[in-house]
């Protein structure tokens, strides 16, 4: 889906109605898990699957803007060094699933593989290395206690993405079906 | 020789010219458009009507380009627009000719005010600050919308959001304005001034106007010079319209004409260009009294319904979604078992909040809930789902399942019923709604109208009492209209309670036993359809119209003008059965 | 669900009278200079100014109420267990250690530790003043235009203005969609299993996302029919030129954080220490 040019119009809205259902999703689509403070963030599924979509450029600024606006629309300020992180998700989901061609309806078990492996060392990378450090430069916060948050954060968001995520680029994929392989039953 | 010059001039003035086009879409075989000759002159006002997928919309794709810059396909034959071929420039250059008003305002509506969204085309142009503000503020004059250029979206109504898209196009200073469906979204009444709106612009700028609507009745309320019907991809009529409306063209393309000529053709009276068919004002009644009355007495009186039972009960209900704004005022209704009920009011009255109110979504301020008896304001939302089934308006935001056979399971599997029974429950609800064919198929190849019909028998499974759906016919054209009504109305004799909420007039009139008229919150009035709609009062507080057929027997001087309005749904009925 | 927004209210003050593009600036500059720094002194100085343009711009309390509620949950919760990780990481950073009292197993409680997580404290308290107030007094449809005029690509300054104007028409589809679902008997509540949970909300996000795919075709094919993205440059029906208040604020607000920067660097480290 407009994957050709780097910012299609159809590109431009769909980071924008991305963004938006990122701070919907981000605000009222979190899940207790029963582990104290470790929720499923449903809004990263969202995010990888809009990244699948609509390519790296669009998971990266999905990311930095729907983040940035959910923190300051509920929060009232933006928690940076999680906002980077965000972006850094969609962009490397984005650059690793490259070449699916998940609208044509192809979404079967060697691209579930690909797009969960590509997921895994997105989230991996971003909650597990960037955002403590970040977090580390910025705030000057103590080490281990960044680290294990960033463990817990990117492990349940790995899990959120495996399950939700997979599960909706299934569905997509099914829906993509052309009509001509069909026919009428008695 | 004077006829040769005037041909001359005409083809001059050609703005648009279809030559034996076609058109297919690349992810499809068969074309779209067939064959196309149309040639539109500059200021003329075409109204373009067809059955859905008739290719009326493809038709317009190709004027204002998104065909096939944006859906890509191939095309034979010629296309001339304002003296261009619009395959050798781009969607931003036909763009400066032609300006299009979508269908759905809120996609088309990308502005965070009003002025903005004016202001669009301007920006994308680079056009200065300065010239920009004057070209808005004139354009939003225009349209009657000056106070409202800092207004967000979700403060508008549909009218006025309707007024900011053709401001937007206007702004542009286009030659061509093309409409399609622009009355998909709007009430009645809403529909009738902005159908006055365009025709005072066309007036005023004589600029090219293309409306292409499947509700012919409220496009004729002001002149149009050309009808054009299309109906599997080919064009099968361009007449003026009192020609194609004397004509049975109209019923061949499965298209409905304006209901007072239906009724004067039941009558017996011919209908023909000289009468003047295409307004009920121009309409010349010399002779047509005589056989309405006859015929309206011969078919006798139509019986009142039966005794009623009460089903659902509202008591003296209050709500707002916030302190501030109270939406319900001590709302009281009562839903009898077995019938149809219509709930109508203009955005805002608070149809809406009723249902979700009953469903249990949302919780009134005071007032109580009685289903059978007795008192459900304390059930939960799943409790109340047992017996109070609820359609949305989008059925896709109801489908959360990929194969239509899972979809109508899903309610089922979650209550926990054993995998044979629910085989049979679904696989009876689907031969109910005429899509057990297709029980194999996943739901997204599935027409618009065949995903509403998922979406209530995945409800009708789970066997409730009452169905309340929320404008069960919006964006369907006649037949489908059609379909769906008689449906429903073989659910109300299943013993199935029907509540719809709407401001179809046609669906009221035919289906409704009943209708309910909310204003500002309140019960404005309670009564049978056809005399709520030729009560004037309330027509105008409901944002409703009076119907044709009322006005007609105003107009031929009948004997009880209402009794028209009955004699005529229950005849119509039985033709339409056949 | 109906959650409350923070959102911008027209109003009359110094503060909504500056440009979005400045306004944007100063708070970029502003949440550098914040990041950066670590020295006690300029956070004091900056808790004072922030608060003192805070009384200029006449925001009323109750348009932000709520989220100083949040706020101060998570300022707990992050003191909490910055000491439960971290007991002497003041101590590390400063390099002396003044305990104060004892409080079981490896937990004592240490002058240092008290002043860095102070320090901490500070640091929030100094960007959330302007955080919110950017966000209370810049008008929405004017952040488009100012992201264009600090050099972001007009294209991607205009997904930020959509992402604004379908927030809330995506809450009612959200809304509807969850509403149906639980009618269905959809339980996304604790008295479910996780797994099915997990599965049950799968059921709301697709017709969430499926219609908004959908709602992403109309948009686009609006927007390429009203000719965006044509041009090279684009103009913009809110954007509006520097004015003089303008640019002594920007002015001002970067004399400032050059000043930070050259105080909290000019003994070579980010803290300032007081042991």
């Amino acid at each position: 889906m407009a994957k050709k040019e780097l910012l299609s119009i159809r590109s431009i809205v769909a980071v924008g109605i991305g963004s938006a259902l990122f701070v919907i999703l981000g605000r009222f689509g979190s899940i207790p898990t029963g582990i104290p403070n470790t929720n499923i963030e449903t809004t990263y599924a969202l995010l990888a699957v809009f990244s699948l979509l609509y390519g790296p450029v669009a998971g990266l600024l999905i990311g930095l803007i729907g983040h940035t606006l959910k923190d300051f629309i509920f929060y009232g300020s933006p928690w940076f060094s999680w906002v980077i992180s965000s972006g850094l998700v969609g962009l490397i989901i984005g650059l690793l699933v490259a070449g699916i061609s998940i609208q044509d309806g192809v979404f079967g078990k060697r691209e579930i593989i690909r797009f969960n492996l590509a997921q895994i060392v997105a989230n991996a990378i971003a909650w597990f290395a960037v955002a403590p450090t970040l977090d580390i430069l910025i705030y000057a916060e103590p080490a281990n206690k960044v680290y294990t948050q960033g463990l817990a954060a990117g492990a349940a968001n790995i899990v959120t993405v495996a399950v939700i995520g997979t599960l909706l680029a299934v569905a997509y994929a099914k829906t993509r079906t052309k009509q001509g392989s069909l026919r009428k039953l008695g | 020789m004077n006829q040769l010059k005037r041909k001359i001039t005409d083809m001059k003035n050609t703005v648009i010219e279809f030559t034996d086009f076609s058109f297919t879409y690349r992810t499809q075989q068969e074309p779209t458009l067939r064959g196309i000759n149309l040639s539109i002159r500059q200021g003329e006002k075409v109204l373009i009507v067809g059955p859905s997928g008739c290719g009326k919309s493809t038709l317009a794709h190709c004027i204002n380009g998104l065909v096939p810059f944006y859906y890509p396909g191939e095309s034979k034959g010629s296309l001339r627009i304002a003296g261009q071929t619009p395959g050798e420039r781009s969607i931003a250059a036909l763009s400066q000719a032609v300006g299009t008003v979508l269908q759905d305002p809120d996609g088309q509506f990308v502005g965070l005010t009003v002025g903005e969204d004016i202001a669009f085309v301007l920006e994308n142009g680079a056009v200065s600050p300065a010239e920009m503000n004057e070209r808005v503020t004139a354009a939003a004059d225009a349209v009657g919308i000056g106070e409202l250029l800092l207004a967000s979206p979700q403060e508008l109504s549909g009218g006025q959001k309707q007024k900011t898209m053709l401001a937007g196009v206007l702004a542009g200073n286009v030659d061509i304005l093309l409409f399609d469906e622009p009355l998909a979204s709007l009430d009645p009444y809403t529909g009738t001034k902005t159908i006055e709106l365009i025709h005072r612009l066309q007036q005023e700028t004589g600029k090219t106007v293309i409306i292409i609507e499947h509700r012919l009745e409220e496009v004729l309320h002001r002149a149009v010079d050309r009808i054009i019907v299309m109906n599997d991809g080919a064009i099968v009529a361009d007449l003026p319209p009192a020609e194609l409306l004397s004509s049975r063209l109209l019923g061949e393309a499965g298209l409905r004409e304006p209901l007072y000529l239906t009724a004067l053709r039941y009558a017996g009276v011919t209908v023909t260009p000289e009468m003047r068919p295409e307004h009920l004002e121009l309409l010349q009644m010399e002779g047509t009294a005589g056989p309405l009355q006859r015929w309206m007495d011969g078919r006798g009186k139509q019986q009142e319904s039966a005794a009623a039972e009460p089903l659902l009960e509202l008591k003296e209900i209050s709500f707002g979604y916030d302190e501030k704004a109270e939406v319900l005022h001590r709302l009281s209704l009562t839903v009898n078992r077995g019938e149809m009920l219509a709930i109508a009011g203009r955005n805002g009255a608070g149809k809406s909040t009723v249902s979700k109110l009953i469903c249990g979504f949302y919780k009134p301020a005071s007032g109580s809930i009685w289903l059978n008896g007795r008192d459900i304001s304390r059930d939960s939302i799943r409790e109340r789902a047992e017996r109070i089934g609820f359609v949305m308006q989008n059925p896709n935001h109801m489908i959360s399942k990929t194969l239509l056979y899972d979809e109508v399971a899903f309610g089922l599997k979650l209550r926990g019923v054993p995998e044979e029974r629910i085989r049979e429950r679904v696989y009876n609800v689907l031969k109910i709604c005429g899509l057990h064919e297709f029980r194999e198929w996943p739901v997204s190849v599935l027409s618009y109208g065949q995903k509403k019909r998922v979406t209530i028998a995945s409800i009708l499974v789970l066997e409730p009492e009452i169905i309340i759906l929320d404008e069960p016919t919006a964006g369907q054209d006649y037949r489908h209209y059609n379909e769906m009504m008689e449906f429903l109305q073989g659910l109300g004799s299943r013993g199935i309670t029907v509540i719809m909420i709407t401001h179809d007039m046609h669906l009221m009139l035919e289906y409704a036993q009943r209708t309910v008229v909310l204003a500002d919150g309140k019960k404005l009035a309670d009564d049978r359809p056809e005399r709520i709609l030729t009560d004037r009062s309330i027509v105008e507080k409901a944002n409703l119209r009076e119907t044709s057929l009322y006005t007609l027997a105003l107009k031929a001087g009948l004997r009880k003008p209402e009794e028209l309005v009955r004699t005529f749904i229950a005849y119509d009925r039985g033709v339409r059965r056949g | 669900m109906r959650a409350r927004m923070l959102t911008f209210t027209r109003q009359d003050s110094p503060v909504h009278s500056l440009s979005g593009a400045a306004k944007l600036i100063c708070f970029i500059v502003w949440s550098l200079s914040a990041m950066i720094t670590y020295d006690t002194r300029c956070l004091i100085v900056m808790l004072l100014v922030s608060l003192a343009v805070f009384r200029i711009s006449k925001v009323k309390f109750a348009d932000y109420a709520f989220v100083l509620y949040f706020i101060l949950i998570f300022f707990l919760l992050n003191h909490l267990a910055i000491f439960l990780f971290s007991p002497l990481e003041g101590t590390q950073v400063y390099g002396t250690r003044h305990d104060l009292f004892h409080l079981g197993g490896r937990y004592t409680v240490t002058a240092e530790q008290v002043f860095y997580q102070f320090n901490i404290a500070l640091k929030y308290a100094v960007v959330i003043p302007m955080a919110l107030l950017f966000l209370l007094a810049t008008d929405p449809s004017e952040f488009a235009a100012s992201l264009n005029r600090i050099g972001v690509n007009y294209k991607i300054a205009y997904s930020v203005s959509l992402a604004l104007r379908y927030i809330p028409d995506i809450q009612r589809d959200y809304e509807n969609i969850s509403f149906s679902a639980q009618a269905r008997g959809i339980d996304l509540s604790r008295r479910e299993k996780l797994s099915q949970r997990l599965k049950n909300i799968v059921s709301i996000l697709l017709p969430l996302i499926l219609s908004s795919i959908e709602r992403i075709e109309k948009i686009s094919t609006a927007m390429e029919l009203r000719g965006f993205g044509s041009g090279r440059k684009r103009t913009w029906y809110t954007g509006r030129p520097f004015s003089l208040s303008d640019y002594i604020a920007m002015g001002l607000l970067l004399s400032l954080a050059a000043a930070t920067l050259i105080v909290t660097f000019y003994d070579g480290s980010r803290f300032y220490s007081i042991f």
